[in-house]
């Protein structure tokens, strides 16, 4: 495997690891959010904080590492994103900094009850932040980012003018209620809550038919914005049709709810077969025609320090989530409440 | 028009005002950590629970800095490429390591922290609890150094080749462990715990200044000002260190933070004072043979002078008042706390007198200052270079025309953050106070040993 293509795979699946446990976060603070306004507070919220209450900076850290390695190991795609990306990349720092901070406020400070500006801001940046990101995966298939005079620009009128870019945010949207719904139907289950349990596997089911939905706009969308990329696709077709399967069983578990544990995990693989499917047959491109894995890569000194420094982290990284998620997750006195 | 500003001064103003805000919240995530492991460790040796409840405290308020310190920390790591494209695609291939390290760092502390805050009483043994401090300590100290060095390395670069615009064999290691490292890593990680105990002490002096007489916080400020004292000797200690290096290293720094314009043996150190037209210096304290020893240990060493450098690669002058303001904080820092380490011996019978407590409660925002007026001493003193002898921040900068509004919008979420941060800070203080907190458990106002 050469450095670039070690590189981007890191990359790759620890942005894959974002998008799971951030959906988890985005869609729980979306529900948490729906249950006070419609008053079914007292059956769900309690699950969902409990939950996100240890884990959240971890997410925003699993965002970072991305960004950092993608600059260390391909500089130049700093330079292009860096540049076209200043306006919308500002904007989703905004609204990742007001989530951060309104979570922190309304779980660790002091006051009675629900302050309904805090899950405000906390329920609608779960909406806005992964419709935000989810149009750097457009940009990235080219025909938006271009070169005039030696400076990088950007066409906005390209970007809102695509049937593309839009099927991108809304598969984003739909996933990322899927996703937490999904996770929350086997969290409740473990606390045995049936009262809350209930009320997320129906948000689960709700949004089962939409995702499927979407990622098919999607999947057709990128034929008309990128053939060469689609052509790709279909010669690696097997991926995208195990995910399929995943989420049929992963639905049906749900639906008879039966093997949560198991629903959840084919869920993760439903998303991984199509995230490393969709990534595989975009290279060599980080972005298209402009940015490729091979021509980008930082001298090879420097990635061979970064993928060294990248084992030694794993090796202190896997143990710590390791114990964090025995310790909030998989503990069963924990979940159920029983301790703090 | 906002879009007719200059990207380049834009994006300097907006770095900077992100890095004021973060670098606050960064100086107290590093050194909370150890000064909760100090009361925890104290109250669990001595039995004293007092001490427990103070760390208990502590850790309600410090998430709330850490929240806001994380997610501008978010804004600056993002912003780095968003207003720096050409910085960072030129000196990341020298400078990525350490900023890749930082990100595990990261990982670290947000896992242990968020173990440690919810699990308060679930270890049979109490040191337990209290060793999950260790990791968070050594992640967030080890970001500081792994940023810092980053820095450094803009100050002193070194490692690497410039081909046609392009660092070429690039040795990361040098490039981290430059020359500016060592002085500039030490002085961080000591000035950040040195604020962090000048903040606490503060916090435990409003206290007693509110005539809340009970021993919690009496045991609280001594802890916290004994704390500062030693710390702030360390960093000024260090900061003496700082000098050299300048003097070795930068001297066109070290000249402009001191007015320094002739190369001379014996100079004098300038304190205060303003300049006329012609750079001469009026109404200043000099203080004889004090920049040579600063720079060399002896009054015979020789400083060069600003005199010596192009007229477009000397850093602004203002930097001066940056310097000597600092140094006045930081003799502050020593001083107050020595006064309360001999308050038996100071005339008058009050063993907490009015006037120490106000000395005391300023601690913190002087140290707090200290801060600020350090890094803008040392990023502002490193122009026109943002690379020092490569790359001018001119030509670093995005070339995006919008920069304009968005320093506008992070202008105003940094004071929708501040004000509501202050708020929810404040509300958790006034809630519920240690008084009622210890009356609630059942524990004997005097703390107690053993159970
Ligand atoms: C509590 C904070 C604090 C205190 C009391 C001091 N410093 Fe400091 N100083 C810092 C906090 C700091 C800092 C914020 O940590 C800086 C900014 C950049 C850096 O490397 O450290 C710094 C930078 C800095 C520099 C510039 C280094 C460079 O650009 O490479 C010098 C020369 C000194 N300091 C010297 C001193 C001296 C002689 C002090 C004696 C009173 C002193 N500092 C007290
Ligand atoms: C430790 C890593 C740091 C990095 C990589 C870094 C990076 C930068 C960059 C890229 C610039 C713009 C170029 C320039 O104007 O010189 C800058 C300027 C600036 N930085 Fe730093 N910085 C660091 C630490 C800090 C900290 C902690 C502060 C705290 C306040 C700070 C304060 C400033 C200020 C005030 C400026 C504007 C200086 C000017 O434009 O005159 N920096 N820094
Ligand atoms: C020397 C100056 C700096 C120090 C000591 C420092 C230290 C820290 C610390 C301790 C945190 C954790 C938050 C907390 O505990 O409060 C943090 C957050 C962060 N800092 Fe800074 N920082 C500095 C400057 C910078 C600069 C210049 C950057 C730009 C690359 C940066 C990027 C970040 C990021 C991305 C985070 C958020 C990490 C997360 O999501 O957990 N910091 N910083």
């Amino acid at each position: 495997m050469s450095y670039g293509l070690t590189a981007i795979t890191v990359l790759w699946t620890f942005l894959f690891g974002y998008l799971i446990i951030a959906s988890i976060d985005f869609g729980a603070g979306f529900f948490s959010f729906y249950s006070v306004v419609t008053g079914h507070e007292n059956k769900i919220h309690n699950i969902i904080q409990r939950y996100l209450s240890p884990v959240w900076e971890v997410t925003n850290v699993f965002l970072i590492f991305f960004v950092v390695g993608l600059v260390g190991f391909f500089p130049d795609a700093a330079y292009y994103y860096g540049t076209a990306l200043l306006v919308p990349g500002s904007l989703a720092t905004v609204l990742l900094a007001l989530r951060g901070a309104y979570y922190a406020y309304s779980t660790y400070g002091h006051h009675k009850g629900h302050n309904r500006l805090y899950m405000g801001v906390y329920g609608a940046t779960g909406l806005l932040i992964p419709a935000a990101l989810s149009t750097i995966l457009a940009i990235s298939e080219g025909g938006i980012i271009h070169m005039d005079e030696g400076k990088v620009g950007i066409s906005w009128v390209n970007f809102f003018m695509n049937p593309y870019t839009w099927s991108v945010i809304v598969l984003a949207l739909v996933s990322v209620l899927y996703i937490s719904a999904m996770f929350l139907c086997y969290y409740a289950d473990r606390a045995k809550d049936r009262a809350a349990f209930q009320v997320v596997r129906g948000y689960a089911l709700l949004w089962s038919g939409p995702t499927i939905a979407a990622s098919l706009l999607a999947f057709f969308q990128i034929n008309r914005q990128n053939p060469e990329h689609f052509q790709n696709m279909l010669n690696m077709a097997w991926m995208f049709i195990a995910s399929f399967l995943c989420f049929a069983a992963a639905i049906y578990l749900v639906y008879r709810q039966k093997r949560l544990g198991l629903s959840f995990m084919l869920v993760i693989l439903q998303f991984g077969f199509a995230w490393y499917g969709y990534g595989r047959s975009h290279l060599p491109y980080i972005l298209y025609d402009q940015i490729s894995i091979y021509e980008s890569i930082t001298s090879e000194t420097m990635a061979v320090a970064m993928i060294s420094a990248f084992v030694l982290g794993l090796l202190v990284l896997i143990p710590s989530l390791v114990l964090l998620l025995w310790l909030f997750l998989f503990n069963a006195n924990y979940v159920r409440g029983q301790s703090r | 028009m906002m879009s007719t500003l200059d990207p380049v001064l834009m994006s300097r103003i907006l770095t900077a005002v992100t890095l004021f805000v973060h670098i606050v919240l960064a100086t107290i995530g590093v050194g909370i950590p150890v000064m909760l492991a100090l009361a925890e460790w104290r109250g669990i040796r001595t039995g004293d629970k007092h001490y427990i409840l103070l760390a208990r405290r502590w850790a309600r308020g410090f998430v709330i800095t850490v929240a806001v310190g994380v997610v501008t920390g978010t804004a600056i790591g993002l912003q780095l490429s968003l207003l720096w494209p050409t910085f960072m695609k030129v000196a990341g291939r020298a400078i990525a390591l350490p900023l890749f390290m930082e990100t595990f760092a990261f990982f670290v502390e947000a896992i242990f922290l968020g173990i440690y805050l919810y699990t308060w009483d679930r270890f049979k043994n109490k040191y337990t609890h209290l060793l999950l401090l260790i990791p968070v300590a050594i992640g967030s100290s080890a970001s500081a150094v792994f940023i810092t060095s980053l820095n450094a390395f803009m100050n002193q670069p070194q490692g690497f080749e410039l081909v046609d615009g392009v660092f070429t064999n690039v040795n990361p290691f040098l490039a981290m462990f430059n020359p500016a490292t060592p002085s500039k890593v030490a002085h961080v990680l000591a000035s950040a715990y040195t604020t962090s105990a000048a903040v606490l002490a503060s916090i435990a002096a409003f206290s007693l200044l509110r005539r809340k007489d009970h021993p919690y916080f009496k045991k609280a400020l001594k802890l916290c000002v004994i704390s500062t004292f030693v710390f702030a000797m360390t960093t000024i200690l260090i900061g003496d260190f700082s000098g050299k290096f300048l003097a070795k290293f930068q001297p066109e720094k070290l000249a402009a933070m001191e007015w320094h314009f002739d190369t001379m043996t014996e100079a004098p150190l300038i304190y205060g004072g303003v300049l006329d037209e012609n750079n001469d210096i009026k109404y200043a304290l000099k203080i004889p043979y004090a920049l040579s020893i600063l720079a060399g240990n002896r009054p015979n060493t020789e400083v060069i002078g600003l005199n010596e450098f192009p007229e477009e690669e000397r850093p602004p002058l203002m930097i001066h008042y940056f310097f000597d303001l600092k140094v006045t904080n930081g003799v502050l820092l020593v001083l107050i706390p020595l006064m309360f380490m001999l308050r038996k011996r100071l005339p008058g019978k009050k063993p907490y007198p009015t006037w120490l407590l106000i000395g005391i409660f300023a601690l913190g925002p002087s140290a707090m200052v200290a801060i600020w007026l350090g890094w803008f001493l040392a990023e502002v003193g490193r122009q026109p270079w943002i690379v020092r002898g490569y790359m001018k921040v001119a030509e670093a900068a995005t070339t995006s025309p919008n920069v304009g509004w968005m320093l506008l919008l992070f202008i105003l979420l940094y004071i929708v953050l501040a004000v509501s941060a202050v708020k929810v800070l404040s509300r958790l203080f006034r809630s519920k106070s240690a008084e009622e907190e210890i009356a609630q458990l059942g524990w004997d106002p005097e703390g107690g040993r053993g159970q």
